[in-house]
């Protein structure tokens, strides 16, 4: 069934001093320990993936140098980007623990973050 | 054929039946447009997997291999490495601070009916695009898997046509999930399948596998050649090579996370702790799947040649006719079916994204001033919308025939999205000073220079030889020179939404910046669940 939050448009919640919260301590803290991953961690993949780039299309030769049989470089550079993918998704999943315990910080601290969370989430 | 028509027969019945199945559970329009946001994390993942991996992953990708080896695998690795940004970037502050479309997000800070209006329009270019890809797709599948019962393209097209509108008029966004679901497991299991022959062939030994594809012969303007597959260069050489590649790579890397079809997926589940762990799942299906492809396109330049895959069908037709020789004619049959499953839910997939664009952004926030209808009442709008979207695109893909690449022309919707939807939404998370004529400007110079350039370049304009097989639009020589847009496109919708940000001032938008960040980055407000 509908709530009637549905009926309501979504930009509009009031009560909430959003500017409070935003300079809160907690959620600052969350920011900045969100940033600290996943800043480093985005830069690292596009680094990598534009690196790939760059070796196979404007250094070809270096690119084509065999390593294993006749597998070369450009493919294992290929393969390296979907584990470093999978590397950098299991790492966030990890850090994110912290992310999910320091929000609850942040929740907490919002009297109506504890009655607006339960609101709705059984219908 | 009669195995493969059963196959295929079984899964349209078994997604009929989900349809009906979603259509008595669906009540309302959080139901409809989201699937009551139940989905859970692994379902999701599928779903979204289901959503990405189109006619343009399977079809188009492998033929691009067998016949250009590295720099088909170029596209294999392209498609993943999207997700990563929608991982780390998209997916957690756009389930927390949306109800239905990508527009929600933007229309949060920025005045809501011009950025809504451009967002639509924007999912709807995408979505067509995306449509005409798989359409051609289902097309040039059924012209081989029927061949003989006269059925031809047309008529494939028609049912295409039918079958979708059927899954998201009646089954929305949860009986469109399910399609997804069953149609990734079933095309990875294909995937699998389908490797182990390959290997199987040179009897697991993956050295031998590599070395035959290290001499691969065939014939190149009438000379034989011998290549090795492996090295790149043999499509994209110089002297626009390089750049274009680097081009395709810029629309990769952001055109993923501003796919409208992928976007909405992050809104059928609870919360923004599932909508993270499902785009992992995702990542984990997606990412096994195109390093499968690698293996699956240089099997099919290996075992049937390059100069065969062009004589027989073109190449969307590689993958199945890989399969009949490793596997026989009845795995075609389960392999053609599972392609078109494959372009039946990503079909469904970006056809309720552009009904639901259209039902919500334009219907209720655009023409109807924000003041929201009932929810009976933008479901019919949205029914209404999907079955005009479907008659359209049945329309063009007709109009177009069978003809060019599925994944070239699956490659210009991200175009779209990496060079209009997504800057506009990354700064709309995250800067602060963004404005609403920011938003114009990036959305419009983005949407306006990918398809001008798609237009003027090498895909759409060139002189054809007297003969050749398939003809460009123009017949006139390339304005640009790039067949990739994104160098110039995706640079040009940031810089646009910063220049229009910069000399307007929005002071509600920015005192709304935070009220934002913290609905983003906590899910305090968010959408919860219902029925």
């Amino acid at each position: 069934m509908d709530s009637p939050q549905e009926n309501r448009p979504s930009s509009s919640t009031p009560g909430l001093d959003w500017a409070r919260i935003a300079g809160s301590q907690p959620f600052k803290r969350l920011l900045a320990v969100k940033r600290m991953f996943i800043i480093p961690a985005l830069s690292f993949f596009l680094l990598s993936f534009m690196s790939f780039v760059i070796l196979v299309a404007y250094a070809p030769k270096l690119a084509s140098m065999r390593v294993i049989g006749t597998v070369n470089l450009a493919y294992l550079s290929a393969l390296f980007q979907f584990v470093l993918g999978w590397m950098i998704a299991g790492l966030y999943l990890m850090a994110s623990e912290k992310f999910d315990r320091l929000t609850k910080d942040v929740l907490a601290q919002t009297d109506r973050g504890k009655i607006d969370a339960p609101r709705g989430a059984g219908e | 054929m009669t195995i493969a028509l059963t196959v295929f027969l079984a899964f349209v019945a078994s997604t009929l039946g989900i349809t009906y199945w979603a259509a008595k559970r669906s009540r309302g329009a959080s139901a409809y447009f989201a699937a009551g946001r139940r989905i859970t994390a692994w379902q999701n993942g599928f779903a979204v997997a289901g959503d990405f991996m189109s006619a343009a992953s399977f079809l188009g990708l492998i033929g691009l291999i067998a016949l250009q080896g590295f720099d088909g695998i170029f596209y294999a690795v392209g498609g993943f490495v999207g997700f990563v940004a929608i991982l780390l970037v998209v997916a957690e502050p756009l389930r927390n601070s949306g109800k239905y479309t990508m527009g929600d997000v933007l229309a949060y800070r920025l005045q809501p009916r011009p950025v809504r209006a451009l967002a639509a329009l924007s999912t709807l270019t995408i979505a067509t695009l995306y449509m005409i890809a798989q359409m051609v797709g289902a097309g040039a599948l059924v012209a081989l898997l029927l061949a003989g019962s006269g059925i031809g393209y047309n008529t494939a097209v028609v049912g295409v046509g039918v079958l979708m509108t059927v899954y998201v008029v009646f089954g929305g966004m949860l009986a469109t999930t399910w399609v997804q679901i069953i149609k990734a497991m079933l095309l990875l299991a294909c995937t699998v399948v389908l490797t182990g022959l390959v290997l199987k062939h040179f009897h697991f030994h993956l050295l031998d596998f590599f070395g035959a594809t290290s001499r691969i012969a065939y014939h190149q303007k009438g000379e034989l050649v011998v290549k090795d597959f492996l090295e790149p260069g043999l499509h994209y050489r110089p002297p626009h090579g390089p750049l274009d590649l680097l081009s395709l790579s810029l629309i990769f890397a952001f055109g993923t996370a501003g796919l409208p079809h992928i976007l909405v997926k992050f809104y059928t589940v609870p919360n923004a702790r599932t909508a993270r762990n499902s785009v992992v799942w995702a990542m984990v299906v997606i990412g096994s799947y195109y390093a499968m492809t690698t293996i699956l396109g240089l099997g099919a330049a290996v075992l049937l040649g390059p100069d065969d895959i062009v004589a027989h069908s073109g190449t969307n037709m590689a993958g199945p006719r890989l399969a009949q020789l490793l596997g026989g004619d009845i795995f075609l049959g389960v392999v053609s079916a599972v392609a078109f499953a494959t372009i039946l839910a990503v079909v469904a997939g970006v056809m309720i994204s552009a009904s639901t664009s259209f039902a919500h952004d334009v219907w209720t926030n655009v023409i109807h001033h924000g003041v929201e209808r009932s929810p009976r009442e933008s479901v019919a709008v949205a029914r209404i919308a999907a079955m005009a979207v479907g008659a359209a695109a049945v329309l063009i893909a007709v109009a177009l025939g069978p003809g060019s690449n599925v994944l070239i022309l699956a490659t210009f919707g991200m175009a779209v999205a990496a060079s209009a939807n997504f800057p506009v939404l990354a700064l709309s998370l995250h800067w602060r000073r963004f404005t609403t004529a920011g938003a114009i400007a990036g959305l419009t110079a983005g949407l306006a220079a990918t398809l001008a350039l798609i237009v003027a370049g090498p895909n759409v304009m060139g002189i054809d030889p007297p003969g050749a097989i398939s003809r460009h639009l123009i017949q006139a020589r390339p304005w640009f020179p790039l067949e990739n847009v994104g160098i110039v496109s995706v640079p040009l919708g940031f810089l646009a939404a910063i220049a229009g940000s910069l000399v307007s001032r929005e002071p509600g938008a920015e005192a709304k910046f935070d009220e934002l960040v913290v609905r983003a980055n906590t899910g305090l407000g968010a959408e919860r669940a219902s029925g």
